[in-house]
């Protein structure tokens, strides 16, 4: 985005506050456009004036392409950055994870793989974490083999497809069965990029471009089909999986994100694509090669892949890749909070023991973790602390005798119908609440510990 | 460039772009068409690509380089230390191509503990053997593991645990510093009250082998533990809590009211596990080398990163999902490595030169990788130019 402060972006608005966007001021809704809540179309006043929309939407345009692929609820953003460094903003749409599938699988493998890759999840924070794509592979046998296995995959899965192979027929064959899904085209390279800009103009579907480790190249095919009206293009400078060849992969991705973010390149500033995958082509073994993979992974997902091809679906390498994915794309401007509220652990009885705690995300699920993995069956409360750890909210004043019994009141919880010991158990950190707090709840306050992995020892040692 | 166009060249035109039919179009009264002139040239440009060469600059921002710290100091330097280790001297962030990193590798140290503690199971294999004795233990991590350094931790001083003396702690730091020649960090027990006498001794009974002492923090008399690192030679670290601002504080106590000298501050901003706060962590450390690199003379100095807490993430060492609802979570013990090893990766980009891990495997692919990055292991070039067919699982 050329336009980065509210200020600057007010000054392209109409300045009337006619709220029709929903915000009450122009420079609310302002600062909205700049965090990207909001979109310039929401403006009715700015819609009417052809020019100056143009002018703010090129101002506000991201540095990275944006791409879309794959239709309805499965699309995928691809692209779309502003930033090289997380906190000075944050990294938009989440790297688009695709797993490969190969047109020689016998089609019983094929179809528990797609399933496996369709259904994989893991709980995360309240939501589950999930896979993009399928990435269809030809092994070079047909184009119709490769038609048949795409068939195939759509047969049992919605996740949009990457067609993989570098044969523009076979690219074609994959194409026929599967245009208005609106798949990936992998890929274009010095060799095949007349035949591919074809299909890629004739087919309407973003195309990657593919190079081995040479930059050069790699802006040649950009700027060629970008000269031919393609623009939907991500860019892949190989990935070399072991050795110097790693550093230079590395290296290649900071130059092409910095040249398009910092530099303002905009003929390369288009999604990248890294293949972790290619740690199958080395020679170690399936579990060393599953390990490699997954370092790959990580180090791309923080520098900078838009998009990832890998191919191991165990599940001990996905927990990591889609954790890390969500590590790196959290929005660090909202602080990471749970819902306040009462929370039971295990299977609490009325002797349980409750324990109360911020609501700041990474506290609330220490504490949580704490209690599970020491078999301590009981409540956690989850104090609205405006997301703030209790140390700090204590000093602050988010954490309060008030704040704790707003908590259990809005919950319905009542210590004497719940609990047989009428008590409650405060961080170490929050001592100084017991006396407020057993005058406006009228119930017995203890100090647990400093630090909740000392709960299962203080439980030992404490009686309610 | 725009161009008035007749009807009849309208569908010339779109004939020639290969567009054979338009769907939904009603046309109505004049209609300008704006033509791109790229789509008018495609049949000219179509037949070669346009050479183009790309280039990037550095960045000129990153004016300061991190300072270098030794740890660890042999009989040249007055200790008893096989070899030393430095790390720090970074003028960019790491593994940049915008200058040489001085020091490539991820140092690491393995953890050993003065008693014994519990431990994930995929962890407590490869120790069980040696947890009752912390020289056997160090031992076991140095010639078995390839641990560059050692962290012990002296936990067993901690009121609530064995509530051990000073001199018996001591004890531990002494044959520790004799069963091997490594490099060594002497932790407390992370208990504020108790940390600064524990650490005092030790730091007498060590003197002048160049020891990483930990810490000095907000929360304890870190006045009295830097006077104990200046007095017996060692470096000292400042640890503070996912703060900038407390970190920067910190270390300007240190140097300016205590006396430490530069190349002895080793900073940790507290890293999480992955899943568990890492997000927050990864930023604070990218933001911290940021401003070293800048400029910003009181944040200028080497990362640690307790990479070990990655095993309190549940992801790490459950067996299993706890949630019904929850989807297979593989097998345990190679995800224990991974987690660990990928918490270490996060840290290793966002600016940490120190790790503090206990598995090996994941201390070995971190090193691995890291060298790979820093361009000191040869590996043959993989040939990627067919590898969509030439790969074969």
């Amino acid at each position: 985005m050329k336009l980065n402060s509210p200020l600057q972006v007010y000054k392209y608005l109409p300045k009337i506050n006619c709220g029709k966007c929903g915000e009450k001021t122009c420079m609310a809704f302002a600062s909205r456009l700049v965090d990207r809540s909001k979109k310039i179309e929401d403006c009715q006043i700015l819609l009417q004036d052809k020019e100056k929309f143009l002018q703010l939407a090129e101002l506000l345009a991201p540095e990275i392409k944006e791409i879309t692929a794959g239709v309805g609820d499965c699309e995928v953003r691809i692209g779309g950055d502003d930033v090289l460094h997380r906190h000075q903003l944050t990294f938009f749409n989440p790297t688009v994870l695709a797993y490969d599938v190969w047109d020689t699988m016998e089609e019983g493998a094929l179809i528990e793989r797609v399933k496996k890759i369709n259904e994989f999840k893991k709980f995360y924070v309240g939501h589950y974490l999930k896979l993009d794509m399928i990435a269809v592979r030809s092994t070079g046998e047909s184009a119709a083999k490769f038609k048949s296995c795409v068939e195939k995959v759509l047969g049992v899965s919605t996740l949009p497809v990457m067609l993989c192979s570098f044969d523009p027929q076979v690219l074609k064959a994959g194409l026929e069965v599967c245009a208005d899904k609106k798949p990936v085209l992998y890929a274009a390279t010095k060799d095949n990029w007349e035949q591919v800009s074809k299909l890629a103009l004739e087919y309407r579907v973003p195309v990657v471009l593919f190079s081995e480790g040479n930059l050069d190249s790699l802006k040649t095919l950009a700027v060629t089909f970008n000269r031919l009206g393609i623009n939907d293009l991500i860019l892949d400078p190989g990935t070399y999986p072991e050795g110097k060849q790693l550093k230079a992969t590395f290296e290649n991705f900071i130059k092409l994100r910095r040249a398009g973010i910092k530099e303002s390149q905009k003929e390369i500033a288009y999604p990248i694509m890294a293949a972790p995958i290619t740690a199958w082509m080395t020679d170690n073994d399936p579990i060393m090669a599953s390990y490699l993979e997954a370092a790959l992974a990580s180090i791309f997902m923080i520098k900078y892949a838009d998009i990832m091809l890998l191919h191991s679906i165990e599940p001990h390498a996905l927990l990591s890749e889609v954790y890390m994915r969500e590590t790196m794309y959290t929005d660090p401007r909202t602080p990471l909070k749970v819902d306040s509220g009462i929370y039971k652990i295990g299977n609490p009885t009325k002797d349980s023991p409750v324990i109360a705690t911020s609501n700041f995300a990474l506290t609330y699920y220490t504490v949580e973790s704490d209690l599970s993995s020491g078999r301590i069956d009981c409540y956690l409360a989850s104090v609205n602390t405006d997301g703030i750890g209790v140390e700090a909210a204590v000093a602050g004043r988010q954490f309060t005798a008030v704040r704790i019994k707003e908590t259990f009141d809005e919950a319905g919880f009542d210590f004497k119908e719940k609990t047989s010991h009428n008590t409650i158990i405060l961080p170490g950190l929050a001592a100084r609440l017991q006396g407020d707090l057993e005058d406006v709840m009228g119930i017995k306050v203890l100090i647990g510990p400093v630090d909740s992995n000392q709960i299962p020892g203080w439980m030992d040692k404490n009686r309610l | 460039m725009s161009k008035e166009l007749t009807l009849a060249e309208v569908i010339e035109l779109l004939n020639n772009v290969e567009v054979e039919s338009l769907e939904g179009v009603t046309f109505e009264g004049d209609i300008e068409i704006e033509i791109d002139e790229s789509v008018m040239n495609f049949r000219e440009e179509a037949n070669k690509l346009i050479e183009s060469r790309f280039t990037v600059g550095t960045v000129k921002e990153w004016t300061t380089a991190i300072e270098e710290v030794t740890i660890g100091a042999t009989p040249a330097n007055g200790g008893t230390r096989g070899h030393a280790v430095t790390i720090g001297g970074e003028k960019a962030l790491p593994y940049y191509f915008d200058s040489e990193m001085k020091n490539p590798t991820c140092v690491v140290a393995i953890d050993v503990f003065d008693m014994p503690i519990q431990l994930a199971k995929s962890v407590r294999t490869s120790y069980e053997d040696v947890m009752e004795s912390p020289s056997d233990w160090a031992k076991k991590a140095v010639s078995e593991y390839h641990a560059d350094m050692i962290a012990l931790h002296l936990i067993s001083t901690d009121p609530k645990r064995k509530d051990a003396s000073a001199s018996e702690a001591s004890k531990t730091v002494e044959d520790v510093l004799q069963a091997v020649d490594v490099p060594i960090i002497i932790s407390g027990s992370g208990t504020h009250k108790k940390d600064p006498e524990v650490l005092e001794k030790a730091a007498e009974v060590s003197e002048g082998e160049r020891c990483l002492i930990a810490s000095a923090n907000p929360d304890n008399d870190y006045e009295r533990v830097a006077r104990a690192a200046n007095k017996y030679g060692h470096v000292l670290l400042s640890w503070t809590q996912l703060e900038i601002n407390a970190q920067k504080e910190l270390n300007r106590k240190l140097i300016k009211h205590c006396g430490v000298s530069r190349d002895r501050i080793v900073m940790d901003p507290t890293t999480a596990a992955l899943g568990y706060g890492l997000d927050y962590a990864y930023s604070n450390v990218e933001r911290i080398r940021l401003a070293g690199l800048t400029g910003d003379n009181e944040l200028n100095f080497p990362v640690l990163s307790a990479t070990t807490n990655a095993w309190n993430a549940r992801e790490a060492w459950m067996s299993s999902s706890p949630l019904k609802e929850d989807g297979n979570w593989g097998e345990r013990d190679h995800r224990g490595l991974i987690w660990e090893a990928s918490t270490g990766f996060a840290l290793a980009l966002a600016g940490c030169e120190l790790f503090m891990m206990m598995h090996p495997g994941s201390a070995q692919l971190l090193k691995k990788i890291t060298r790979m990055l820093g361009g000191s292991i040869n590996e043959e070039k993989t040939d990627l130019s067919n590898w969509i067919t030439k790969l074969i699982i």
